[in-house]
Parts: C-alpha cells; structure tokens; sequence
C-alpha cells in the first residue's frame, strides 16, 4: 500500500514537471509533436530508472562509507554520462528500430535535470533500494504523461489564432501553466 | 565581440533566461521569492565565471571528442565548491534551494556559454562573458522572484509591501504561476523587441 501511495504522489501530486519543475526544455523543446514527445518519454523513463538505481549503489557502498557524500554531485553526473552513452551503444547493437525512434533524444539526456533531479531526490528522502525503484519509473512515467499530454495540446495550439508576441515559447509557458493548475486538483490525493 | 560589447550582451541581447531560452528549471523553480531569485542567480554567475575561465583556458589542451564530458567534470567541480560554501556561510539560503543548487551542474545556460563561447575565445572574453550572462540571468530571476513574491505573498525580500488588508493570490508563489509569469514575460518582451524592430529569437 505504501508503494502504491508513493507511486501515485510522484506521478500525480508532485508531478516532476509540473510541480518540481524539473526537465523543462525538453518539455519545451520537444513537446511539438506527439511522436517525438512518446520518444522522449520512453528515453527519460529508461535513464531515469537505471540511473536511479546506480546512483542509489553508488551512494550507498561507494561514497557514504568513506565520508564523501559532498562529492555527489560530480559523481551523479559522471555516472549519468557514462550511462547515457553505454545506453546509445547498447541500443543501438541491440535494437535498430529501438534506436531510430529513441536516437536523437538520448545524448540530449545527459544534460536533463528530471534524471539528476530524480536521482538527487531519492538521496534526500532516504529512500531503501525497492523504494528508489518505485519512486523513481513513478517519477519518469509522470515526466512522460505530462510531456505527452502537452504534445496533444501543442499540436491543437498551432492551428489556433495566437497573438504574435506570445507564439512559441511564451504561449507553451502558458499552456504549461494551466496544466500545473489542473495537476493541483490532485493535491488532496495522498494526505 | 569586441570586449565591451563581451561585457553587455547578457543584460538585453542575450538575457537569460528569455532571449536564449536556457536555464529555465531553476528560473521556474527557485522564484518564488525575491532572495532566492537573487542567490540563486549570484551561485550560477560564480559558477558561470571560473567553467569559462577553465574551459578557456583548457581549450587547446581538450581534445574534440570529449569536450563536452571535459565541460561537465569542470563544471560539477565548481557546482560542489558552491554547494559547500553554501551550506557553510548561507544555510538557510541553502535548505530553502534545496536540490536545485546541485541541479546547476545540469543547467544548460552554463554548457552552452562554454560550447558556444568559451571554449573558442580567449580569458579576459570569457570570463567578461560569464560575468555579463550570469548578471543577466541574475536580474531577470530577482525580477521573476518579486513580481512572484510581491502577488503571491504581498511581500518583497522579506518586507510587507501591502497593509493589512491585501488578499495575497497564492496561486503565484505555486508552480502554476511560475509558469504562467514567465510566459506572460517572456510574451512581454516579444512585443517590445518587436516594436524596436529587433528579430525575434524563439520559434
């Protein structure tokens, strides 16, 4: 039952987009079409879960027994990195269909901050080895519904009559806005 | 560039975070009031300094195909630094950042300076050009963070602005309304560079 709360409070209340405000500019970038959106999606979902689960190792045996937890940061980063490329190789060996659809998004990966931002949050809310696992694919699948909800609004968007000053990223902040609003509603939800 | 222009192009031509649409999780994120608009700009212009200055420095020495690793090593470096004169000078600065200042390590504005400028020109530029796009982007969120902080709670830095009786909106200290004001800014700015006949930059 706990998993299950910790599951919904990260996808719905505390929306890493949304409420976190976490991996914006591939949600500004990236989010004009829905096919690219679900790409993007899929690619943080992956990273995200494997990153977590590393970072979490890493932190655990590696840096907390020897009293280095300031270094953290840097060697989130560089686990990240080498992760994000082993990925790329490993795909694309593995999976060419895989790779066309995810390719272009992964080495943009590195530098999105939900991934650091979920692996950084596990460290801070002292989450066990199950509870990382959870939080973080419940984190990811919400970065990924609510970059898929705003590609169907963007699409809608760009045939709408938009005054010129606030095309592109202005009316997408916007739009983003309203959603966060809509994601408040499920506030009530795990109290 | 010439080192003047170096010096000045962050404060309008290329203000962060809305001319180039970078960094815009922290300018979301931490705004919500003033101070922490401000100390958060101050933590990414230290660091956006001395990543150019190194990066300039290394620029012969780091080969091609690694650079953006190389980029990512230095900044980290610099990220840690801040993160722990942070916690030992600003601690509730610190605990109100939270996450967000080792988030700066992955704040694009700092690895774009370093791809598109410093790891092609010399110091004395780069280091002015950090100095000039870390103002910038430390204006522009302390000005994010008070109109935020002004609405959404009736105060500026800490300071009650309104008498008693102002209804502050809360919706603007919440995420709804970071989104919401730094789209309506970003519309703003549009409108004005338009009429001084500047091109716009985002699509």
């Amino acid at each position: 039952m706990d998993m299950l709360l910790l599951a919904i409070g990260a996808i719905f209340v505390n929306n890493i987009l949304l409420a976190q405000y976490l991996g914006n500019c591939p949600f500004c970038g990236v989010s004009k079409k829905l096919s690219t959106a679900l790409g993007m999606g899929a690619a943080v979902t992956f990273v995200a879960v494997v990153a977590s689960m590393l970072t979490w190792a890493v932190y655990h045996y590696l840096l907390a027994p020897q009293g280095l937890e300031y270094l953290k940061t840097l060697v989130f980063i560089l686990v990240i990195a080498a992760l994000v490329q082993f990925a790329e190789i490993f795909i694309k060996k593995q999976s060419k269909v895989l790779y066309d659809s995810l390719g272009i998004f992964l080495p943009l990966i590195t530098t999105n901050c939900a991934v650091m931002g979920i692996a950084l949050l596990n460290i801070k809310h002292g989450f066990g080895f199950v509870q990382t696992v959870v939080f973080s694919a419940a984190s990811a699948a919400g970065f990924a519904l609510a970059i898929l909800l705003f590609a169907c609004v963007r699409e809608r968007l760009f045939i709408s009559p938009v005054p010129s000053a606030m095309r592109g990223t202005a009316i997408a902040l916007v739009t983003a806005g309203v959603m966060s609003l809509a994601f408040m509603g499920f506030t009530g939800m795990t109290n | 560039m010439n080192f003047r222009q170096t010096l000045t192009h962050g404060f309008w031509r290329d203000l962060p975070p809305f001319r180039l649409v970078l960094g815009l999780c922290p300018a979301l994120a931490v705004t919500a009031a003033a101070e922490n608009g401000l100390g958060m700009g101050l933590a990414v212009t230290f660091v956006l300094i001395f990543s150019n200055m190194f990066i300039s420095l290394l620029r012969r020495v780091i080969p091609d195909k690694v650079r953006i690793a190389s980029f990512i090593v230095v900044i980290a470096t610099l990220v840690v630094l801040v993160e722990l004169v942070m916690k030992a000078y600003f601690f509730p600065l610190s605990q109100q950042l939270g996450i967000y200042i080792p988030l700066i390590v992955v704040n694009c504005i700092i690895l774009g300076r370093a791809e598109a400028f410093a790891s092609r020109n010399p110091v004395h530029l780069s280091m002015a050009d950090g100095l000039s796009v870390g103002l910038g982007f430390t204006m522009s969120l302390t000005l994010v963070g008070s109109i935020r902080e002004i609405l959404g709670a009736g105060t500026w830095f800490g300071l009650a602005v309104f008498s008693e009786g102002f209804e502050a909106f809360s919706f603007m200290v919440k995420a709804p309304g970071a989104f919401l004001c730094l789209g309506l800014m970003l519309g703003l700015m549009n409108a004005w560079s338009r009429r001084r006949g500047e091109i716009f930059i985002q699509t």
